[in-house]
């Protein structure tokens, strides 16, 4: 447990005609959390925080944030969050500094030494007269997260925050994760339907799939607990089967198309390697795998079918 | 609230759209000024041919006064789908930019950013309508000069010159009233959708229709005119009687705050609940 309760959704769910986009989700984030809201496309990740910024109302469920309920004491619930659905829009027609005193407004006002300073930190100090239609959709991504710190909340909530960035941009997002949540304090939610991502920066993280959650709990016991799974490639394909088999338990091995997948822990990976280039195995491929990424890219590659 | 309304008036008057309505008056209405100086006259003259045998008409009755007067009768259909064209986007136009994402997940509350977007489109109309009041009125009397005024409705009214100039000035105050009415339909629609194109064309539908409705005279239509509310939209033009029945319009605003009053209350109860998926 990383400290109080900031946000915490119960049984919370949306349902469209006959489909449930989200449902029974129970969320707990912490404060000082980086909280990783995983899951593939199109399970219901924009739909929940769509909830949680209040812009759908829950069918069944309720959000409490900062413990205000945010159906009965909305405007506490929201004073100390930031946010970004989705790809962030904004006035194209009007400069980023106006984009950013219209939201200032929205919050009790904003003054001009804030939003200069919301922009030095994303970085688009020079930029900022410029009217938001010239500007690239990695800048636009960046002024997404100027726009929810503006009013210094506690706690930001970004959705798909890297989407459509290029890797440097990926990692310039990533690092100001880091950043806010390390130098400046703030709790932070962002949504992925990438694992990697949500490793490299989450504390905690949340796995959902088909509206519902799969799993929660800190990064580092998430993907330790279980089996490590290694998928091994190689020629004859045959022997490597043979070799694997008898060394650890035919039990533990699963062919699943031209690899092996074999249930084993990580520190007996460099043994077996000797014994397979001992053996003349020529190894295409050795990839250690946590039972959780291995579930990840289970329903991920199912949805993306 | 008032900050609230002062950024919505930046996003609206910062917007190109916002000028097309002015831009467009200030072409046309200077053009069919300067037609009606050049052509002389023979627009009234062509009105009045059959009067002319009966009466004796003198001094200058095709003046600035009657050309203004003339000019009023865009009210009907052309003003207002200027009106809707921004009261339209207000709402619908965030939803099309997907900035409703913006500004709907802060610490304040619907009622209040839908109260600001009304507050505006109202401000909007009243600067829109006076600025086709003062252009048209004004360049009227420049190019034409002044004189009595000749109404010809209802058979021939002619007001003395010192007694028109107020009459302008009621007839656009009640105009603006009216067209925040038509405002608040374009409001009211677009509270459903994710384009503006969608209240234009419902509002102008429906506008269109129902002054038909109102003018032409058929007994069907006249049960149902009291409950339209184009057939109050015309207390601008009831100034220009003599005497002027104030009762009446009195009766026309009122009745048109009620459409008013229903339409932005259906229109905020619909904004409050609205799931924002764009």
């Amino acid at each position: 447990m990383t400290g109080d309760l900031i946000l915490q959704t119960k049984n919370l769910g949306k349902q469209y005609k006959r489909r449930w986009a989200v449902h029974h989700l129970d969320l707990e984030v912490h404060r000082g959390d980086v909280f990783g809201f995983l899951g593939p496309n199109g399970a219901g990740k924009s739909t929940t925080i769509r909830m949680l910024l209040s812009l759908i109302r829950p069918t069944e469920g309720e959000v409490f944030l900062f413990n205000y309920s945010l159906a009965r004491e909305r405007e506490k619930a929201l004073r100390s969050i930031g946010g970004i659905v989705e790809k962030p829009d904004f006035y194209l027609y009007l400069s980023a500094f106006r984009n950013l005193e219209i939201v200032g407004s929205l919050n009790g006002g904003a003054e001009k030494k804030r939003i200069e300073e919301v922009l030095e930190l994303v970085g688009l100090s020079a930029r900022a007269r410029d009217k938001v239609k010239t500007y690239s959709h990695g800048m636009k991504q960046r002024l997404g997260i100027a726009q929810s710190l503006l009013s210094d909340p506690e706690f930001v909530i970004l959705d798909e925050p890297t989407s459509g960035l290029d890797p440097q941009g990926m990692k310039e997002i990533r690092d100001l994760i880091r950043h806010l949540a390390s130098d400046r304090q703030k709790t932070v939610m962002l949504s992925s339907h990438l694992l990697n991502e949500v490793e490299m920066v989450a504390t905690r993280m949340a796995v959902i799939n088909r509206g519902e959650l799969v799993t929660q709990g800190d990064v580092g016991a998430l993907l330790e607990k279980g089996e490590k799974v290694v998928t091994f490639r190689g020629q004859p394909a045959e022997k490597l089967l043979s070799i694997l088999s008898s060394r650890i338990g035919a039990e533990k091995v699963t062919l699943k198309g031209d690899d092996l997948l074999v249930s084993m822990p990580f520190e007996d990976i460099p043994a077996i390697t000797r014994i397979l280039v001992a053996e003349g195995i020529d190894i295409q491929a050795i990839i250690p795998r946590r039972s959780l990424e291995e579930y990840f890219l289970s329903i991920t590659e199912s949805d993306s079918k | 609230m008032l900050r609230l309304v002062y950024y919505e008036l930046i996003k609206t008057f910062l917007k190109k759209r916002t000028y097309i309505g002015f831009a467009l008056v200030a072409i046309v209405v200077p053009l069919v000024e300067v037609v009606m100086k050049i052509e002389g006259g023979r627009f009234l003259q062509y009105t009045l041919r059959s009067l002319q045998q009966d009466f004796m008409l003198v001094g200058n009755l095709f003046n600035g006064w009657f050309v203004a007067q003339s000019m009023m009768n865009s009210l009907w259909v052309h003003i207002p789908l200027l009106i809707i064209f921004v009261a339209g986007d207000q709402l619908a136009g965030e939803a099309t930019a997907g900035t409703y994402r913006l500004i709907l997940v802060r610490p304040v509350s619907r009622t209040r950013i839908f109260l600001a977007k009304f507050i505006t489109t109202i401000i909007y109309t009243v600067v829109f309508v006076f600025f086709l009041g003062i252009l048209s009125t004004g360049l009227a009397l420049l190019l034409l000069g002044r004189g009595d005024l000749i109404i010809l409705t209802r058979g021939i009214l002619i007001l003395p010159e010192a007694d028109v100039a107020w009459r302008f000035l009621a007839g656009y105050l009640l105009a603006a009233w009216a067209m925040v009415s038509i405002a608040s339909i374009a409001f009211f629609f677009s509270t459903f959708v994710e384009n503006a194109i969608g209240p234009i064309i419902s509002t102008m539908g429906v506008n269109m229709i129902f002054v038909l409705m109102t003018v032409l005279p058929l007994d069907f239509f006249k049960t149902l005119r009291p409950y339209l509310f184009t057939h109050y939209l015309n207390v601008w033009l009831r100034v220009f009687e003599d005497p002027v029945p104030w009762q009446d319009i009195a009766t026309g605003c009122l009745a048109l705050g009620g459409y008013v009053a229903g339409f932005i209350i259906a229109a905020w109860l619909i904004f409050r609940r609205k799931d924002i998926l764009t």
